[in-house]
């Protein structure tokens, strides 16, 4: 007969997702399992990264003051880059490097511990290096647990929160998630290079213990996606993000695309002389709104990257925050149910309403229908080249040919990019009308 | 046995800096004794995409010559690219290491 541990809710998963359900449960003072596969919180986890703090506001006062910080953002680019040239828009906040901040660059394996650990000091039992391998119900078919791997052994709870990111087995097998969707998925390339703090202060423009965040678009050959560039102490972190069908099909390594990003003239100067610490890939959940699962069933709550959470709209990439905001939603809605009594879809529906009451699901359905735009073919393909340029076409001088007009000059670049100026007027607007 | 490391493959030279099995040197595995991912080379042998073999990041599917596919388990980034992008059905079975095992990632 297997070991069965019985408490009043498990989270399966302890990412951002998992360790803030089992804070606000314990701090409810509910007993709670915290399930992890990894033999630490972060060891399965990678991301850009930038982490948005202010979602900690309410869950640990001053925060700022004891997270594992790298950096604290105060620089935030947007690269178009063709293979040659590269058009920036650069903004630098002064009030982004004082508390509360903006975004801190942190590394997963010191955020996912420090987090886990406020878990596990108001109560919550971490238990690492174990795999939830299924879903335990009763004869109604409700959730009532979940099975491990060691030695068979179950831990039953009246609710269950799968905070099991991108892959969610948990959500596939309670039938919420498709078994695969490569085309609402994306993947997540990066390498970390060693570069001493000084350097990356000088390259940079930055003091110690400032940072910047770089997002790139037009690095990534015919391939959907994107790049990023992100300081650390004393490493840095580049990457590409790819839609998946496509880049399945374009015969293209994705270590190359990165090479592609380090080689590219606009970059390599930032990073002469550094070398690879760590190589990794992770999956993100890109969909958006539109793709994302039931969160609630009979026993069950499904919350961060295993709902499709992660806010990944071309000038965002979000999802730590998402995760925090909905693991603290699902962690106190468990409370409340269990407090109920009722811990069925009817008992638990409060959770979707606070979801939808802040930014997690109000933000995604603002912006719904920024993936599709931001991976279309006109703004992947042909945008960064039409825009670098345009700014050719303005700022060489060409004497003793005089200036071209502003209008003539877009036109003709437009052109010369298979674009009619009424499409870039179109898809300016579009772009105002979904982000705006 | 496992299946050896695959070559490098001639797509990343060394002059992109380093080689792919430098790498995946990077890379912290606490290799577990059960392969949690499988292929079935017979089903691949029908596969005209070879979607894995473009996409996987750790590079674990190589072809062989009698049209099948040779794959390592053991130094995998568990990110699921390839079952998403796979359309044979039956070709992979895909778990989690055991608990404990598989990538450790220090920087993620
Ligand atoms: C390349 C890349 C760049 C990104 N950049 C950013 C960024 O800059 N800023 C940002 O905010 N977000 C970013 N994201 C998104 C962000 O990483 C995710 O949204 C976030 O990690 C989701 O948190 P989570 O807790 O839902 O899931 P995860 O962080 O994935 O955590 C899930 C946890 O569950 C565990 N687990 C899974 N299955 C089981 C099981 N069966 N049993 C036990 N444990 C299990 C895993 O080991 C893991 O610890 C990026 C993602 C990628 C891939
Ligand atoms: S694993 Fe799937 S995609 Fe890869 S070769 Fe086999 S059938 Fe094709
Ligand atoms: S899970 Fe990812 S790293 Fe592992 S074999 Fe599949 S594609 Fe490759």
């Amino acid at each position: 007969m297997a070991e069965v541990t019985e408490v009043d809710a498990v989270v399966v998963g302890a990412g951002p997702a998992g360790s803030a359900a089992a804070l606000a449960l314990a701090r409810a003072g509910r007993s709670v399992v915290l399930l992890e596969r990894g033999p630490f919180p972060g060891s399965k986890n990678v991301y850009g990264g930038v982490v948005y703090g202010r979602v900690l506001d309410g869950i640990v006062p001053r925060w700022w003051e004891e997270v594992p910080v790298e950096r604290w953002v105060v620089r935030r680019s947007t690269m178009l880059v063709t293979p040659t040239q590269s058009l920036s828009v650069d903004y630098r906040s002064a009030a982004w490097g004082e508390a509360p901040y903006n975004g801190m660059t942190t590394l997963r394996c010191h955020f996912d511990a420090w987090l886990a650990a406020k878990a596990t000091d108001a109560g919550a039992r971490l238990v690492t290096s174990t795999v939830a391998t299924g879903l335990v119900r009763d004869g109604t078919g409700r959730v009532v647990g979940v099975r491990t791997d060691r030695a068979g052994a179950e831990v039953h709870a009246p609710v269950v929160i799968a905070c099991d990111g991108v892959n969610s087995f948990l959500a596939k097998e309670a039938g919420l998630l498709p078994p695969a969707a490569a085309s609402h998925h994306t993947l997540g390339v990066k390498e970390v290079l060693d570069l001493p703090a000084g350097a990356i202060n000088e390259r940079f423009g930055v003091q110690d213990h400032e940072g910047v965040d770089v997002e790139i678009l037009g690095c990534t050959r015919d391939i959907p996606g994107g790049g990023f560039l992100y300081t650390n102490a004393d490493t840095v972190s580049i990457g590409v993000v790819v839609a998946l069908p496509q880049l399945a099909a374009s015969g293209v390594r994705p270590e190359e695309l990165v090479a592609d990003l380090r080689d590219h003239p606009g970059i390599a100067p930032l990073l002469r002389g550094a070398s690879l610490r760590e190589y990794a890939a992770h999956l993100i959940p890109e969909g958006g709104y539109d793709t994302m699962p039931e969160l609630v069933s009979d026993g069950l709550l499904i919350a961060g990257d295993a709902g499709a959470m992660t806010l990944a709209a071309g000038l965002w990439l979000e999802g730590v925050n998402f995760a925090i905001g909905s693991g603290d939603a699902a962690g106190r809605a468990a409370a409340g149910a269990l407090a109920a009594g009722d811990c069925s879809a009817a008992g638990l529906a409060s959770y979707r309403a606070d979801l939808e009451g802040q930014f997690v699901l109000a933000d995604h359905k603002r912006l719904r229908k920024a993936p599709a735009l931001v991976l279309s073919e006109r703004v992947q393909q042909r945008y960064p080249g039409l825009l670098c340029d345009l700014a050719e076409g303005m700022f060489t001088v060409t004497n003793p040919t005089p200036k071209p007009g502003g209008l003539r000059l877009t036109r003709q670049v437009a052109a010369g990019h298979g674009v009619r100026l009424r499409q870039l007027a179109g898809d300016t607007l579009r772009g105002l009308r979904i982000f705006g | 046995m496992s299946a050896p490391r695959p070559a490098d493959r001639p797509s990343t030279p060394r002059w992109r800096g380093i080689s792919f099995a430098e790498r995946m040197g990077t890379v912290d595995f606490r290799v577990g004794a059960r392969a949690h991912i499988t292929v079935d080379a017979e089903v691949c042998r029908s596969c005209t995409t070879r979607a894995c073999v473009t996409a996987c990041p750790a590079n674990l599917f190589t072809p062989t010559a009698d049209g099948g596919i040779l794959f390592n388990y053991e130094e995998c980034f568990e990110c699921g690219t390839c079952y998403m992008v796979c359309n044979h059905e039956g070709a992979l079975t895909w778990t989690y290491p055991d608990g404990g095992h598989g990538v450790v990632f220090h920087h993620g």
